[in-house]
């Protein structure tokens, strides 16, 4: 026995990652990155929104190519130059937005672009087996493999992700924020077959913001924080606090400006909203000179119940009441009217129009009061109203006659807000303002809403990312499966209670 | 989530769907029979006519098979009536320069297959949208055509290609024993023989091949097939060769029907295929349609030109017809997978 435990430590580690490095024009996404892995283990992959994990998993799937730095597998040099090559090294990864067809069955699923065939007919009948075989490894009872994978949910797709992973022979499996939409009891799941895997020998590097599903199913961690590797541990002798402070780096309130704001009036009040699209059940009371944050999980309901509320969606039940009087469930343009905007989750399909320039985006919806005498809009009159936001946002701009396709992120972002601040719009619904942005641009986009605040303007905010919620808003409420619980001042909120709230407090 | 004795949703539940996904079109069929059944004069419900619906299907089913492939990718074409004008001014040509019947139909079917290629190589190098290429070849086969037949009707020769479409074919070719005992409902035309064997192969080709498989996938998440290692553009263009060489199979037959190569002809068919493909349970935004399907939508739009050929109705109702047929079966399959979703 003893000899074998010298033999496994020197072994070299299943995946290692050696001073990597990789920009993307001027930012750096990784700075030097280590990373080891070994054998049979559950790899913890930890950091906040942009601190590098995705470039680097791009780089261990092949997808790109790093600056310099190195990696092994299995102790052997590992450069792959495409997606293809780094499977054919065993790496497998398993990705949030799901990577199926869902009119093939589960078989062809697993099978396409390398089926064995005669003539051009499919001979299936061995992968058919080994697919039995390793549906039977994980314990899975619930498809077979002539499912039609458009018949399951979203943890039924993620294991046929990971049977198809096996019968490729991966040895390293990648997945990316796995649980973040998965039901309690599918997340249960999916640990059992994770530990299954391990046991059987495969490495699974494990990326995710819920620190204790890591201490849960965690053996190792590396902590990532601005491209670089901060921190490395065993799981078990590291706190979640410490995990926490190893990410941030830094105190909270450096990074979420936070002016003195005095909550007034209510502004918008909303009594039992449900909608066809999903909320069940939604009460609030949004205050003027306050945010107000909504946490929950992707696919809880959050994007559904501002859209309900908006006349996107059909409403199929609920009073509002806005700045004290009752309204009947009102179409998108009168809420604009009523100076009630929603800026969507999906900046480049409904927040701004890519193609045109920032003062006709800023103008878009205000564009009727620019009308000169015979009713025409100039180009000058647009411009005009335009320019005060791009100081006043301090967008990072040449000209407001600048195509909005041409901006960053962050500033597409802010051409979003003011296009709604333009029309005079003081109540503001937010889907998740911040997604898709770069560190130091999400800064300014904090420091905006809560100038916006402190000015009285209402301000209703959706977010996945915690850290953000607890540093910006005043109070905060969860939203589980369509149902929203009760906002509370965010003092009386910590992560890990907000969590248990979103999940339905099984963790 | 789901209660442990729920049944596994396997290869009974898939087949079980492929069933209910085909009721709609059929029970439409049925729908439409009745009605002309009842409205019609009697001849509409008899063995000679529905001979005739049959052979009437025959142009539009044929090219309907190849457009089932490409709406299932997640593609359209809008080249198909232009391809058919195009393939019967070949076969004309290729008649009346007397190079007999199978090479000439071979050609025609070549004629189609170019137009084809066309569009699926604008589609896969240049990777432009399907719907913009084909829109192009619609005008450029039509042209060519034109040019090929100077502008006019091609008077050629048709020999034994008008029997594919004759409702009376002339059985002096098959054996003695077969001709006299094969009962009168069994003497079709031969083209709809033809449009049955295609369809059978098409089925099996979209069912049991890779090929077919590869075809779903494209349409059903094409960045995950390209990821699968699916070669997502010589996949493609295949798919639109194999139309191409459908639609001119079908001007081929179109050659044997009107025994002319007519540059003008099969105008506006391409919206008949899209409707029967739809009609038959297609979804355009692709991973969906079968060839029976596809068939019945066929059938059901010939039965509807007949029935109201018969009773005398106007062309502009059977228009209207058609058109609220298209919009009714869309929107009931919207609704079925709406609910599905839920």
């Amino acid at each position: 026995m003893e000899s074998g435990a010298v033999l496994r430590r020197r072994r070299p580690p299943r995946l290692q990652i050696k001073g990597v490095t990789k920009r993307f024009g001027g930012v750096h996404a990784l700075r030097g990155v280590d990373l080891e892995a070994d054998v049979g283990e559950v790899h913890a992959l930890l950091g906040e929104n942009g601190a590098g994990k995705s470039t680097l998993m791009k780089i261990v799937a092949g997808a790109q190519a790093p600056d310099s730095g190195d990696l092994w597998i299995d102790g052997a040099p590992f450069a792959p130059a495409s997606p293809r090559e780094a499977r054919e090294r065993g790496v497998a990864m398993i990705y949030q937005e799901l990577n199926l067809c869902p009119h093939l069955s589960v078989l062809e699923n697993v099978t396409l672009g390398r089926e064995t065939s005669r003539l051009g007919v499919k001979r299936l009948d061995a992968a058919r087996v080994r697919l039995d075989q390793v549906l039977r490894d994980l314990d899975v009872s619930s498809f077979t493999g002539d499912t039609l994978v458009s018949d399951l949910g979203p943890g039924d797709r993620q294991l046929v992700e990971i049977a198809r992973a096996l019968c490729l022979d991966a040895t390293i499996i990648v997945f990316d924020e796995p649980t973040s939409s998965l039901s309690a009891p599918d997340v249960e799941r999916l640990f059992r077959v994770t530990r299954r895997l391990v046991a059987s020998g495969v490495t699974v590097l494990w990326i995710s913001h819920f620190l204790d599903e890591v201490k849960a199913i965690g053996n190792r961690f590396t902590v990532l924080r601005d491209g670089e590797t901060v921190g490395q541990g065993d799981v078990s002798e590291t706190s979640t606090d410490e995990m926490v402070t190893t990410m941030a780096g830094r105190s909270v309130a450096e990074a979420y400006p936070r002016s003195s704001r005095i909550p007034g009036e209510v502004a918008l009040a909303v009594q039992g909203l449900a909608g066809a699209s999903g909320p069940r059940e939604a009460s609030f009371e949004l205050r003027s000179g306050e945010i107000l944050g909504v946490f929950g999980l992707v696919g809880a309901g959050r994007t559904e119940m501002l859209r309900s509320l908006y006349g996107l969606d059909p409403m199929t039940a609920g009073q509002l009441e806005l700045r004290g009087e009752a309204l009947r469930r009102p179409r998108p343009r009168r809420w604009v009217e009523l100076g009630v905007g929603l800026l969507s989750e999906d900046r480049a399909r409904e927040g701004v129009a890519l193609d045109l320039s920032i003062a006709e985006n800023i103008t878009l919806s205000s564009v009727r009061r620019l009308a000169n005498r015979v009713g025409a809009v100039t180009r000058q009159a647009k411009e005009a109203a335009a320019e005060p936001w791009r100081g006043r946002l301090s967008l990072r701009a040449s000209s407001t006659g600048q195509p909005v396709r041409d901006l960053s992120g962050g500033n597409q972002q802010k051409v979003a807000l003011a296009r709604l601040l333009e029309c005079g719009v003081d109540i503001l619904l937010l889907d998740e303002p911040t997604r898709g942005i770069d560190v130091g641009a999400r800064v300014e986009v904090y420091r905006l809403l809560d100038q916006l605040a402190a000015e009285g303007k209402a301000i209703l905010m959706v977010s996945s990312h915690l850290p953000e919620l607890l540093g910006t808003c005043d109070r905060i409420a969860v939203m589980h499966r369509g149902v929203l619980g009760p906002a509370r001042p965010r003092e009386d909120w910590t992560e890990d209670a907000a969590l248990a709230a979103a999940t339905g407090g099984t963790r | 989530m789901e209660p442990e004795d729920q049944p596994l949703p396997g290869r009974g539940a898939a087949r079980a769907r492929q069933v209910a996904d085909l009721v709609g079109p059929f029970l439409g069929l049925i729908v439409v029979v009745a009605l002309f059944g009842a409205v019609a004069p009697e001849g509409f419900l008899s063995v000679f006519n529905a001979k005739t619906i049959a052979t009437q299907t025959v142009i539009v089913g044929l090219a309907a098979i190849g457009a089932t492939f490409i709406i299932r990718s997640g593609g359209i074409d809008l080249s198909v009536g232009s391809a058919i004008a195009l393939a019967s001014v070949v076969t004309a040509l290729s008649m009346k320069a007397g190079h007999g019947e199978l090479p000439s139909a071979l050609l025609g079917v070549l004629a189609g297959a170019a137009v084809g290629a066309v569009n699926g190589g604008l589609i896969t190098l240049l990777k432009l949208p399907p719907f913009i290429v084909t829109l192009g070849t619609l005008g450029a086969a039509r042209g060519a055509a034109k040019w090929l037949g100077d502008e006019q009707k091609v008077d050629a020769p048709s020999g034994w290609l008008k029997q594919f479409m004759s409702k009376n074919p002339d059985l002096s070719g098959l054996p003695g024993f077969i001709r006299e005992n094969v009962p009168d409902w069994l003497v079709l035309a031969p083209g709809v023989w033809l449009m049955g064997l295609s369809a059978l192969t098409a089925a099996f080709l979209l069912r049991r091949t890779v090929f077919g498989t590869w075809t779903t996938a494209i349409g059903s998440n094409e960045p995950t097939a390209r990821l699968c290692g699916v070669p997502v553009e010589r996949t493609k263009f295949a798919i639109y060769v194999f139309a191409g060489a459908m639609a001119g199979l079908a001007g081929v037959l179109q050659f044997g029907r009107l025994t002319v190569g007519d540059p003008t002809t099969a105008m506006g068919k391409e919206l008949d295929v899209i409707a029967a493909v739809v009609i038959g349970g297609a979804s355009l935004s692709g991973g969906t349609g079968t060839i029976l399907g596809a068939m019945i939508g066929a059938f059901l739009m010939a039965t509807l030109a007949n029935g109201c050929n018969l009773s005398g109705v106007p062309n502009f109702v059977q228009e209207i017809l058609v058109g609220g047929i298209i919009v009714g079966a869309v929107t009931l399959d919207g609704i079925r997978h709406g609910r599905r979703a839920a």
